[in-house]
């Protein structure tokens, strides 16, 4: 049987989505840092080491959570992940930069620089949910429903996993959008490019 | 060396992350690794870098912190003995 | 799992790198037979008052390297050293370059140095990748990997997947990182930086070494294409993320060791096969002694491994795939490379380091790598020949 979209969530203009369904509405005028804590908070998600996490990984583990918890289906094992965005980790590059070019005064810090590779947040999902599943980061200079198509078909193909976690997870500087959903051979909505494309819209 | 703890408290707070915490939530005893505060090895660089920046110590050997950065107690202690600003 | 049936087979061909050790594969490959490392005293007060230990390419002589190529347009060090990995390929495939091939650029931090100039488009590595696929005319749109250190080696594993799954006929992989501020100041901060040229699951190890590399490789299924004696199928391959900690590897080995232990299921291979392995061998106290775990989880205690980065430092999102070429054209003359740096055992399980050049008769060669973010892949190669076919 071929991949089918399971679930999807979204998180764009201060709203969390659910399958098509709005879940949140942040303030009027959030930044995108108190926006993603107000979600954190409503969706209680009780977990501190989000506070240390970098904007990318913010997004990613709160997108992935709300539809990995929100979502009445177990959790395949082998549930690969395949994330992709346009800045890679562009906010905690220019923190880590900036924090060495300030002369004598510079002092790099580990907590960020930990942060400063877009797959960590492949890591952070994975340790949350206790993925030891293939997972993989891409850059594209724009959502690429062909590349997630034929990549997480290949995936299950190739019996590298029996699922995937696919998404897109831009952030940069207060503009952001998260689009994540959950592929696998069972029913689904079609896993098209159309569908895709109006699924981020 | 009742300022300095409460100092620490609030550079830890804010150079770790620990949104969720203020001073008084951190005794000056609790641990701060494992069961404690829950720190963990990218928090411990993290300290080394407040040593080194704020009050001057540079520690070389990442062994040394373990003793030191036991609590903050034993933190305060060690920097009011080996601080050079 | 069941595994898949009637999947076509894939092959490399055509490796090519861009070292401080040489400019291309020939130059890198005498280098190592002649003893040679790519590491030196670095002076660079910009980087650090003191002097340490790096492997940073000569500008002049890539500047005098590059001039020699046909290209319009301004680029960037980074891209040049792409560019010139690439040449042998473009040249040797150019009527292949169609849109049934496609091109996988791998790199963690590309022209970082970007982010202290005005114009920020260069960080962007979309960006890079789009301005060098246009200059060697490759139609489809590039896919950049940005996954680590595993980036290299996980860039020809995907390349065998869009293949095997019908997407495109032939793959071209190009990886690439840079000496920068951004990475040595960081590695610094995690106190993960040698005193000394690294020195890979030796007792006195004490952190890594940097280096910077660009390397490529042709993926294809199409072994009527290649031209070149010997070429690799890729047997197989996976990519086992630890579930761990975002920055120190499992102390298990769990990832690598499943990562391994899919592939050689894959590939039907057994422990005993497999002749040699070329590790990710980074030197800090924590990663070699999870591979020492790890290999011998899958009883590959045995196996002479080595690891490149005495030679070339770590070269982040180049590494994986420089070491498969480097190592593949080893096997090409049944010669394993020499893990440098190695004196005493450094871990608490035995592993056969080969600190010396060594002849045997290679035909499955395993390729390991792991990184932050708990990331592991592992990828088998297995030698043909054009005689034989």
């Amino acid at each position: 049987m071929e991949n089918n979209i399971i679930h999807y969530c979204n998180i764009k203009n201060n709203e969390v989505f659910l399958d098509g369904k709005k879940l949140y509405s942040g303030q009027d005028g959030d930044q995108f840092l108190d926006f993603i804590k107000g979600v954190y908070k409503n969706f209680e998600l009780n977990y501190p080491k989000f506070y240390k996490m970098d904007p990318l990984c913010k997004l990613a583990i709160t997108a992935s959570s709300i539809l990995l918890d929100g979502i009445d289906q177990d959790i395949d094992p082998d549930m690969g992940l395949l994330l992709s965005n346009k800045s890679s980790c562009y906010d905690v590059d220019v923190k880590h930069q900036d924090s060495i070019s300030q002369g004598e005064e510079s002092y790099a810090s580990p907590a960020n620089f930990v942060y400063t590779l877009p797959n960590i947040a492949l890591g952070e999902i994975s340790i949350k949910y206790k993925l030891r599943s293939e997972n993989s980061f891409f850059i594209f200079e724009g959502f690429n429903p062909e590349f997630m198509i034929d990549y997480a078909n290949s995936m299950t193909k190739l019996r590298k996993s029996s699922s995937v976690l696919c998404g897109w997870i831009e952030v940069k500087e207060n503009v952001y959008n998260a689009f994540m959903f959950l592929v696998k051979p069972e029913a689904g909505l079609a896993f098209t490019k159309e569908n895709l494309l109006n699924l981020i819209e | 060396m009742e300022e300095l703890k409460t100092e620490l408290k609030e550079k830890i707070i804010e150079a770790l992350n620990l949104e969720d915490m203020s001073v008084e939530d951190i005794n000056d005893t609790d641990m701060l690794f494992e069961e404690g505060l829950g720190l963990d090895s990218i928090d411990a660089l993290e300290l080394i870098i407040i040593l080194d920046k704020d009050y001057g110590i540079k520690l070389t050997d990442s062994k040394d912190g373990k003793k030191i950065f036991q609590s903050i107690e034993t933190m305060a202690q060690y920097i009011t003995e080996h601080r050079t600003k | 799992m069941n595994l898949p049936q009637n999947i076509i087979p894939v092959y490399v061909a055509n490796g090519n790198c861009v070292t401080p050790m040489g400019l291309n594969l020939l130059d890198n490959v005498q280098g190592i037979l002649d003893g040679r490392t790519a590491i030196e005293q670095v002076k660079d007060e910009n980087l650090q008052k003191e002097p340490f230990y790096g492997a940073v390419i000569n500008k002049d002589w890539l500047e005098n390297a590059y001039s020699k190529l046909e290209y319009n347009g301004d680029f960037s060090t980074l891209e040049k050293m792409m560019l010139l990995a690439l040449e042998d390929i473009v040249k040797t495939y150019s009527d292949h370059l169609d849109d049934k091939c496609g091109i996988i650029f791998s790199s963690t931090k590309g022209n970082i140095e970007a982010l202290t100039q005005d114009n920020k488009e260069a960080y962007f590595l979309h960006y890079l990748a789009k301005k060098i696929s246009k200059a060697i005319g490759i139609p489809s749109e590039p896919i950049v990997l940005s996954n680590a250190c595993v980036s290299g080696i996980m860039a020809i594993s995907v390349a065998k997947r869009l293949i095997q799954t019908g997407i495109y006929n032939h793959m071209i992989v190009v990886g690439g990182d840079l000496f920068s501020k951004f990475v040595f100041s960081g590695f610094q901060s995690f106190q993960a930086i040698s005193s000394q040229p690294c020195k890979p699951y030796d007792k006195a190890r004490d952190g890594i070494t940097l280096g910077e590399a660009a390397a490529s490789i042709f993926v294809t299924q199409n072994r009527d294409l290649i031209s070149s004696e010997s070429y690799y199928e890729v047997i197989g391959d996976s990519s086992i993320n630890d579930a761990n900690h975002i920055s120190g590897p499992s102390r298990t080995g769990e990832g690598l060791f499943q990562s391994i232990r899919n592939a050689m299921q894959e590939a039907k291979v057994k422990s005993p096969e497999i002749d040699c392995i070329s590790s990710h061998g980074t030197a800090t106290n924590f990663n070699d002694e999870m591979e020492a775990q790890a290999f011998n989880r899958v009883a590959l205690e045995t196996i002479p491994v080595f690891s490149l980065k005495a030679i070339y430092g770590h070269t982040l999102g180049a590494a994986g795939l420089l070491e498969t070429v480097i190592s593949l054209n080893f096997a090409d003359k049944n010669l394993i490379p020499p893990s440098l740096g190695y004196k005493d055992h450094g871990l608490t399980l035995p592993l056969n380091i080969n600190n010396e050049i060594q002849k045997k008769e290679i035909n499955t060669v395993l390729k390991t790598a792991s990184g932050f973010g708990g990331s592991n892949t592992a990828v088998l190669f297995k030698k043909c020949k054009s005689d034989g076919k």
